[in-house]
């Protein structure tokens, strides 16, 4: 009976601190600094009621210029474990100013995914940038819905509206369910606000930001829908000429149901653009899989995979750090800015003070991040 | 329906759960004692709604 007592406090004190390490991390709050052009912060449950007051009723920071002009979305976190995404929509919240023009930014559009990590996948609970003030910490997150808020999945995933059949796990999988359903999963519901939102603000360009493995043939690339091909196009001649880096441009497929360079597109008004940059973290063959390869990029294993012609982008010895992939994604979205801006001179979208490529490669992204215990706290908010 | 869904889903997991202590409080060898014990965990941290 002693033994047994003693297995029960053993398993119970593994539970415990089990638990409490997975509390904190669900429940670690993530400051925002709201930059300067930031006229409101609404929720997205604003744009769909029964979204209200669930894990995914997140902050949607509203930009506005002086003058009107178009209206952009920037969608962070829609797979929060590609950790760029959410962080160049941070530096844009934090940061920009804008003459013209409105940015809709969402910086954790499946919050439910950002408190949870891969089953089995060893990831780090959460990681840090490092800044002159110290650094801000940030949750890992997930591809997924935490299944703490949508279980169990199905057999079989069948996307709405189309019916196409999905992997049974892609049910929690926001760039798999959009343009959403009103009366569905929480994912799914989730998507639909978005697509509310993007409908109701006449949205003209929608942005999601990811991330890929360097084992994924969709990477360093625009992927646009074809409402958007000319934009997209032309954003990758002068990024590639003028910014200091390469992206290429990939049409959207229109028989790969459910994601938002897709559906976006198809179910609004808005051009739809997604955006990848490499991160290592997520190959399968990578080695420890910890916050030093998330934020450097570096891994021996990937390199090697590299050079057995396995990859379909480089990766040398210095890796793929965060600050890279970060500057990538502002830049885009600068150059797109700016051509559909000189295109379209009545709905143009004129911004300053956001970073480019080179300004946060050399300063690093931390230097764009915002001290919120010297911010005024009644304009701090919380992801 | 999902809801629904997902209650059947936690009674499955606390049957279980009783199942695992039940076998754990009958056995008799210790290796069997702790395996119940670390399959207990994920399903009470599921319960808690921890994980």
């Amino acid at each position: 009976m002693t033994r047994k007592a003693v297995i029960a406090v053993f398993g119970a004190a593994l539970a415990f601190f089990a638990g409490l390490s997975f509390t904190r991390s669900r429940h670690l709050r993530e400051p925002v600094v709201p930059g300067p052009s930031v006229s409101r912060v609404a929720r997205l449950g604003d744009y769909f009621k029964p979204l209200e007051g669930t894990v995914n009723d997140v902050n949607v920071y509203v930009l506005e210029g002086k003058e009107p002009g178009g209206t952009v979305l920037l969608l962070g976190g829609t797979h929060p474990e590609e950790p760029a995404g959410r962080l160049a929509a941070w530096i844009f919240a934090e940061n920009a100013e804008l003459a013209k023009g409105r940015i809709f930014v969402i910086l954790t559009a499946n919050r439910s995914a950002s408190t949870a990590t891969r089953l089995g996948g060893a990831y780090p609970p959460d990681f840090t940038i490092p800044t002159a003030w110290g650094g801000r910490k940030f949750r890992m997150g997930d591809r997924w819905s935490n299944p703490l808020d949508q279980w169990p999945d199905p057999e079989v995933y069948l996307h709405y509206p189309t019916r196409q059949e999905l992997a049974y796990i892609d049910i929690r999988n926001l760039n798999r369910a959009f343009p959403g359903r009103p009366n569905g999963t929480l994912t799914e519901k989730t998507c639909y606000a978005i697509t509310e939102l993007i409908r109701r603000e006449k949205v003209d360009i929608a942005i999601d930001f990811h991330e890929a493995e360097l084992q994924y043939p969709v990477i360093s690339t625009i992927v646009a829908h074809q409402k958007g091909a000319d934009l997209a196009a032309a954003a990758s001649m002068f990024i590639s000429s003028i910014e200091g880096f390469s992206i290429g441009v990939e049409n959207s497929p229109k028989a790969l149901r459910g994601l938002s360079h897709r559906e976006i597109g198809d179910a609004t008004d808005a051009i739809s653009l997604l955006l990848e940059a490499p991160e290592p973290f997520l190959d399968a063959t990578r080695g420890r899989t910890n916050r030093e390869l998330l934020l450097t990029g570096k891994d021996d294993f990937v390199v090697r995979a590299g050079k057995r012609g396995l990859l379909f982008e480089k990766i040398d010895e210095k890796g793929w750090p965060i600050d890279v992939r970060v500057g990538r994604h502002t830049s885009t979205v600068l150059q797109i800015l700016e051509i559909w801006s000189g295109d379209n001179p009545e709905k143009a979208v004129i911004v300053s003070g956001v970073p480019r490529y080179t300004d946060v490669v050399r300063n690093g992204t931390g230097a764009y991040l915002k001290d919120p215990k010297t911010a005024d706290q009644s304009k701090v908010f919380f992801e | 329906m999902n809801a629904v869904v997902t209650v059947f889903y936690y009674l499955l997991t606390a049957y279980v759960a009783v199942l695992l202590v039940a076998n754990f409080l009958k056995n008799k060898k210790w290796q069997d004692e702790v395996l119940y014990i670390i399959v207990l965990i994920p399903l009470i941290l599921r319960l808690l709604r921890l994980k």
